[in-house]
């Protein structure tokens, strides 16, 4: 069962991702690429990590992605114009992709020769009791270092925003 | 029983009695704003126009179904039924009693409990925006599109302050379980005192509930912060373009989500299925009281009719009240539809509240909602939350 789950979003992430670079309309890439975060979110689940699931689907799918969703509606983007690939993309694109792909899959290998089979539903570490307690004690630094960048990319957006009304 | 099977039945009841609510929660709210403004409301249909919302549903199933012609076809279909969707879904996880036993077989009154109830419940609101987002999009008229920009603003900016309301309850008590939630707020401070959240030592969350009211009544896009859908600037904000059925699904969306919201409340706040009063005082007598004198102003009523149809209704809804308040007082009821009566009393009640509000306050401007959200809303819950956590660290065991 829930192998069978596992294979059924894996290939619905897939096939969004896919859908995100090829669709025309940004909106439709946004949707797909929500589609891709749910379905991950899912993923998440199957493995018995449920916070992390919610989380997802609450920052990445949720508020995130209703920002791009927003954005595009306000300015009221149209179809994308697409123009013919390039001599070099025809005939060096899917040979590249190819290798690409081959490399990635062979350092994967190499990095991590006999890793442990995933057992679904085997974490039980995710709790948000212990995904708290671990950040305030072993992860305090990052944690911190992280909120100070978010503050930093605020106050970034917000005098950005100011100089352009000044204008 | 087998869990497949005991699952499906419950699914099988709390659906059925969610969109009968659904229905006739929509002719409740008619007949309270016709009483506030001194008109009577649905009468021709059934007796004091009970059977309005069979009618309604009649009307809407057989109207015609209109496409736009230069909407986004796949997009346009999505959306209300992705609306209606989410908004079903996220009665799941809200427990409406404690755990019962029916012909030997233990079970809960509610759907599933997640051990992260709360954060389903707020991922599901979260991605619900979508549905409104996409329909204004999707239909290709300006004022959808500025309806459904509103409504995305609007909900972005007040999920902040339901958010944080909404943990300074979570930090009190100390789960994320709905179910652990409503059970921790069991028993009295001096024998009367009730345990629920609002009162709780160390920390009262008297605050953290009115503030999360308030963003209720934003993220359920009622008056006043109806924006989306000001009749008055918008046509009908985001569903300006749907009718027939498509228009049915944002419209029951907006009542399960409303249902929804004031059940959470009263599982987060209002102590759930808990009396406000302990047994020894009588609270497990309450339903038959209530009913015994609905029963008993029927029946007066009946026999000194307003109208003439009276004389034959007002008595049969009479006999109805008597025996439920009859219901009530058998041993077996007590134990199970007592729970459930204050669970339904609470959220009731709440709902009532919202209908109320509909019928008394004004609309906000865009520019007020936006800026009470941001400096009155968002800090005081700030403070709330910070608040709480003090005293939590300071004085909870």
């Amino acid at each position: 069962m829930a192998v069978l789950l596992f294979f059924c979003f894996a290939a619905i992430a897939v096939l969004c991702a896919i859908s995100v670079v090829m669709q025309r309309h940004p909106i439709n890439s946004a949707l797909s690429l929500i589609g891709v975060m749910l379905s991950l979110a899912v993923l998440y689940l199957l493995l018995g990590a449920e916070f992390i699931a919610a989380a997802q689907v609450i920052v990445y799918a949720g508020a995130v992605m209703v920002l791009f969703v927003f954005v595009i509606m306000l300015l009221n983007a149209g179809r994308e114009e697409r123009t013919g690939r390039s001599l070099p993309a025809r005939w060096l694109g899917l040979p590249l992709l190819v290798v690409l792909g081959g490399l990635l899959v062979y350092f994967v290998r190499q990095t991590m020769p006999r890793s442990e089979p995933v057992i679904f539903g085997a974490f039980d570490e995710g709790e948000p009791r212990q995904v708290g307690r671990l950040l305030f004690t072993d992860y305090l630094l990052p944690f911190e270092v992280t909120s100070i960048l978010v503050l930093v990319a605020i106050l970034g957006a917000v005098i950005l925003a100011r100089k352009e009304i000044r204008r | 029983m087998n869990f497949f099977l005991l699952t499906m039945l419950k699914a099988a009841a709390v659906a059925a009695a969610l969109l009968t609510t659904l229905a006739y929660l929509q002719w409740i709210e008619r007949k309270v704003i016709a009483h506030i403004q001194l008109r009577l409301g649905p009468y021709r249909v059934g007796p004091h126009g009970l059977l309005q919302p069979l009618a309604d549903v009649i009307k809407l199933f057989t109207k015609e179904d209109l496409l736009p012609p230069h909407a986004n076809r796949a997009l346009f279909l999505a959306a209300p039924a992705v609306a209606v969707a989410l908004a079903l879904t996220s009665i799941a996880v809200i427990p409406f009693g404690p755990e019962v036993e029916i012909f030997g077989i233990r079970t809960y009154m509610q759907l599933t409990d997640l051990n992260i109830g709360i954060l389903f419940l707020l991922a599901i609101s979260s991605i619900s925006v979508y549905s409104i987002a996409i329909a204004g999009w999707s239909s290709n008229n300006k004022y959808a599109l500025l309806g459904s920009l509103r409504a995305c603003a609007q909900m972005i900016s007040y999920e902040l302050p339901l958010a944080l309301a909404l943990a300074s309850p979570l930090l009190l008590l100390n789960t994320l379980s709905l179910r652990e939630i409503a059970e921790l707020q069991q028993g009295f401070y001096f024998g009367f005192i009730p345990r629920w959240s609002i009162f709780q030592w160390p920390a009262p969350q008297l605050l953290a509930f009115v503030l999360f009211l308030i963003a209720a009544f934003a993220e359920t896009n009622r008056i006043p912060f109806d924006l989306p859908e000001a009749e008055s600037e918008l046509v009908a904000g985001f569903h300006t373009e749907y009718s027939s059925m498509k228009f049915a699904s944002f419209f029951m969306a907006e009542y399960a989500n409303m249902i929804t919201i004031t059940a959470l409340t009263t599982v987060l706040f209002l102590g759930g299925w808990h009396p406000p009063f302990p047994v020894e005082w009588g609270s497990s007598y309450v339903p038959s009281v209530v009913f015994a004198v609905a029963g008993a102003m029927a029946l007066y009523h009946g026999l000194n009719p307003a109208r003439r149809r009276d004389r034959l209704t007002l008595p049969v809804f009479c006999v109805v009240f008597f025996a439920l308040a009859a219901l009530f007082l058998t041993p077996f009821a007590q134990v199970y539809l007592v729970p459930l009566f204050w669970f339904i009393a609470k959220t009731g009640l709440l709902l009532f509240f919202f209908i109320w509000v509909r019928g008394t306050m004004p609309r906000f401007r865009y520019d007020q909602l936006m800026k009470f959200a941001w400096t009155s809303m968002f800090p005081l819950s700030i403070v709330n939350l910070f608040a709480t956590a003090l005293l939590v660290a300071l004085f909870a065991q």
